[in-house]
């Protein structure tokens, strides 16, 4: 039955790391700027006009964003079933951090406005800034621990087990990791108010986006500095066949100081990652200053690009080390699905991914041009 | 040793969180395509009225929406977060339904609901019913894909398990797809989600026609949803009745158990109108039975039989031995995976791998478990019989009144007479909360009418849960109990602000000169509504 798949295995699971970069950077660069965007919201906009203003930035397009993110998590279930399992319940009170952020902000778009009483409207501005700040932040630390390495196990029968608690996760390194996240989807965020707004909320976003591309700068460079000295990467010990069945039992690895960066000596190309990161960064900064509101966007979601790619190709080929057993970490050639459901998958995300990216460049179109109190003003549907 | 306090929470955190999300899902399948209907009136008349129901109908939607998005979320993080085993011996075959529904479903609805809102005054009176139809589809869409999976969870075709990777892998995507299971459960569902909306859309013009406001809107509102739930009405009880007889091939102990049928009678069996089952007697307390009635629907034949609980029970004993022989071999081959004996038994008896982990539920070594044991975990198979029963009935009996309802409305509304007796206003008012009723009767049905299992006949649902603590758990219970409770009340505060505030009596656009809405365009030749 496997014959039908004219790709081998090995492609197929290469294939599907890439798109899983390419999903979680789609979600980190078209959802980014609404988490960042919710986080500057009472800090950008003072009165209640500027605060619709800034909401109505991203009122037509953040549901279609957020998708990007239950496309994430629904392709990680698909191609990587073990990564999905062990990660989510791993993390099981952290994801729950999220969830009630997840939870809350599609009903503080909605329900914000339709209600004209001031404490009702700045209780959900409260609400839409959490909801901004948190999963930035917490996804982020999540990142930070997967290089640290999750405290996980398995049995024979592959059952999970979980050692460690919420609060172990808080690590001083993690955390950096997590202000990187967030400092960036700020920047990114006030990239996209720059562009779609004019006047104090612009003026006011170009200042905190100036801020957030010179934390994200530096925290990235520290993180960088605390990759190479300070926490170890894992390192196989034992051949793997990037063909075989998917069960991650069958290799041994250990954790030396500094490993994470040894990629980047065997495969040179993958400088191009970090680089990206602090050169879009830096044009940021730039765009900021020289009030070049297109640029400073396209600069900072290249900047998100490089940046999550540092993360991943440092981790290649593992995607979920574990902290406590180390033979037992996940890498892309033993936790993948079947190569039926990888090729099967492949078919559909090549059929219509590129339909997605049309429509949503349509709807873009359509909502193009600064969002103003004339704007708004009309529509009875605006938030 | 799994904890069973944990693997209970679990499932009653997951059948909170969905029935929770089901609660809104409805309403989005049958306003979206209320809406859509409404608005190609109004871009076929021009008629500027057409246009204010959808808007208003669609301030609704978007209140609703929202809460759906939210509650939605959840469903897809936490087969990971709660049921990491499950997800790792069904991901190859379950994730990618759900992936798909991202891919073709949520992309298409989220980026034009957008639109939809905001694109009014952006848009060609086309362009803008393009995509209000796109929502339509893409929720509509969703539901195909999660029935798709789900279905498989009723029914597991094309797959088989891997001993080298210890997990189902797919063989045959097509027949997951194509799923009967899936295919008739799809219809049912979102006919039922049709039936919703077209309720909510007859209850709240009943209110403004006993109220005496807006009767213009009202009139035509209740035009569209009683033929639009009229046809919804008669299509969920048939697919619901192709779904029972689907269910009767696949999920016998389903079918057995809503019967309240303890054991074989000679086909046709007859069927329990009313019985209190008794689930230690294993009996009836009391019955009234019509005879030869469900082997004919059941079965659809005179002759076929229709076997008991009891008698499905005593065929697990079988099963549950062959199991334990799949999971004998199944160590074999993990202790030397070269072992061509153990992988030849396991190729025979994998089939019954998971009625062999029931006993895991009794003891960790299940390769010496006792004919008690076995006893134990094949009484195990049967589920909440009088919830089943009960929960069966309910859905039936609404479902049935709701082709009466619909029926009668539509009667009224051909011949203009909508409104003319109170009552009838009164009796749609106050059926709102019934296909509500309805359909979670019947996901109670169907779900834990699946129980013990998560796939059935596959993996029990004890055995899917992840390690996590009692704590974790109860933190989480917790965080859903609070904040779902704070957002229902806020979501059906909004909801009867914007019904008591009503559909907006002026063109909010601009578009068209005044007084133009009055008068229909001479060119277009559409058939009005």
């Amino acid at each position: 039955m496997h014959d039908i798949v004219p790709i081998d295995y090995e492609t197929l699971r290469l294939i599907w790391w890439l798109l899983l970069g390419v999903l979680l950077i789609g979600f980190a660069v078209m959802d980014g700027f609404d988490l960042g965007i919710g986080a500057l919201l009472p800090f950008v906009a003072k009165t209640d006009e500027e605060r619709r203003i800034v909401i109505n930035v991203v009122g037509p397009v953040w549901e279609g964003n957020q998708v990007w993110l239950i496309l994430g998590g629904g392709a990680i279930f698909a191609a990587f079933p073990l990564l999905y399992a062990v990660s989510f319940s791993g993390l099981y009170l952290a994801m729950m951090v999220i969830l009630i952020a997840l939870i809350v902000r599609p009903v503080g778009f909605k329900y914000r406005s339709k209600i004209g009483d001031p404490g009702w409207r700045s209780k959900w501005d409260m609400v839409l800034c959490f909801a901004g700040v948190v999963p930035s932040l917490i996804l982020g630390v999540a990142v930070g621990n997967v290089l640290l390495g999750l405290p996980f196990e398995f049995d024979d029968t592959l059952r999970t087990f979980y050692r460690g608690n919420f609060f172990q996760l808080l690590t001083p390194f993690a955390l950096v990791a997590g202000l990187v996240s967030l400092s960036m989807l700020i920047m990114h965020g006030a990239a996209l108010l720059t562009w779609k707004t004019s006047g104090p909320i612009a003026d006011r976003a170009r200042t905190y986006g100036r801020w957030a591309a010179l934390a994200a700068i530096v925290l990235f460079a520290l993180a960088g500095v605390w990759v190479a000295y300070g926490i170890g990467g894992h390192v196989l010990t034992s051949v793997i066949d990037p063909n075989g069945p998917s069960n991650p039992l069958g290799k041994t690895a250990t954790v030396t100081t500094g490993a994470w960066l040894s990629n980047y000596k065997t495969y040179p190309w993958m400088m191009a990652a970090p680089i990206l990161g602090f050169a879009g960064a830096v044009l940021a900064l730039v765009g900021f200053t020289v009030r070049k509101p297109a640029l400073t966007f396209i600069t900072s979601g290249v900047a998100i690009f490089g940046i999550i790619s540092t993360a991943g190709v440092s981790l290649f080929p593992f995607l979920l080390p574990s902290s406590i057993s180390p033979n037992a970490g996940l890498t892309l050639w033993d936790a993948s699905s079947s190569k039926l459901t990888l090729w099967v998958m492949l078919l559909s995300t090549a059929f219509f991914l590129p339909i997605i990216l049309l429509y949503t460049a349509f709807v873009y179109r359509v909502m193009r041009g600064k969002v103003t109190s004339d704007s708004m003003g009309k529509n009875p549907n605006a938030y | 040793m799994i904890d069973m306090d944990v693997v209970t929470l679990s499932r009653l955190q997951f059948a909170a969180t969905a029935m929770y999300h089901f609660l809104f899902v409805p309403l989005t399948l049958g306003l979206s395509f209320l809406m859509a209907i409404m608005e190609s009136v109004y871009v076929m008349t021009g008629r500027e009225i057409w246009r204010r129901m959808t808007l208003f109908w669609g301030t609704c939607f978007g209140i609703n929406f929202a809460m759906g998005v939210a509650t939605g979320v959840v469903m897809e993080f936490q087969f990971g977060m709660n049921w990491s085993y499950y997800s790792h011996y069904v991901g190859d075959i379950f994730g990618a339904p759900l992936a798909l529904e991202g891919l073709m479903a949520f992309f298409l609805e989220a980026s034009f609901i957008g639109l939809f809102f905001f694109g009014w005054d952006r848009m060609s009176k086309v362009g803008h019913l393009v995509v209000t139809w796109l929502v339509a589809f893409g929720a509509n869409f969703s539901a195909l894909w999660i029935l798709i999976a789900n279905g498989w969870m009723q029914h597991p075709v094309g797959a088989v398990f891997n001993p080298d990777t210890m997990r189902m892998e797919v063989t045959d995507f097509m027949a997951v797809i194509f799923n009967p299971v899936a295919q008739a459960k799809f219809v049912h569902t979102v006919s039922a989600g049709y039936v919703t909306g077209a309720m909510f859309v007859m209850a709240v013009s009943s209110w403004y026609l006993l109220r005496g406001r807006h009767q213009e809107f009202a009139k035509r509102s209740m035009a569209v949803a009683a033929s639009f739930g009229l046809a919804a009405a008669l299509s969920v009880v048939v697919l619901g009745d192709e779904s029972g007889y689907v269910t009767t091939e696949n999920q016998k102990m389903k079918i057995a158990g809503m019967e309240a049928m303890w054991h074989t009678e000679p086909a046709p069996a007859a069927i329990n109108v009313i019985a209190f089952p008794n689930m230690e007697k294993q009996e009836n307390s009391f019955a009234i039975s019509i005879p030869y009635l469900l082997g004919i629907i059941g079965t659809r034949s005179l002759t076929t039989e229709l076997p008991g609980i009891v008698n499905l029970v005593d065929s697990a004993h079988g099963k549950i031995r062959d199991g334990i022989t799949a999971y004998s071999a199944l160590q074999k081959i993990r202790a030397n995976p070269a072992d061509a004996e153990a992988r030849a038994v396991f190729d025979e008896k994998w089939p019954n791998l998971g009625y062999g982990l029931l006993v895991k539920q009794i003891r960790t070594d299940i390769e010496n478990a006792t004919p008690e044991d076995i006893a134990k975990a094949a009484n195990s198979t049967i589920p909440n019989v009088p919830v089943l029963f009960w929960s069966f009935r309910v859905m039936v009996g609404l479902g049935l009144y709701f082709i009466a309802f619909f029926a009668a409305a539509f009667w009224l509304a051909s011949r203009h007479q909508l409104g003319e007796k109170r009552w009838t206003l009164w009796v749609a008012l106050f059926s709102l909360p019934l296909p509500w009723v309805a359909i979670e009767s019947g996901w109670l049905l169907a779900e834990y009418g699946r129980q013990p299992w998560a796939i059935e006949g596959v993996l029990p649902t004890f055995y899917a849960a992840s390690g996590l603590t009692l704590w974790d758990l109860v933190i989480s219970l917790a965080i859903f109990l609070i904040l779902y409770s704070v957002l229902a009340v806020i979501e059906v505060f909004l909801m009867l602000k914007a019904i008591k505030k009503g559909p907006l009596d002026h063109n909010p656009f601009e578009t068209a000169p005044a007084g133009a809405d009055v008068l229909p365009k001479p060119a277009t030749a559409a058939p009005k509504l």
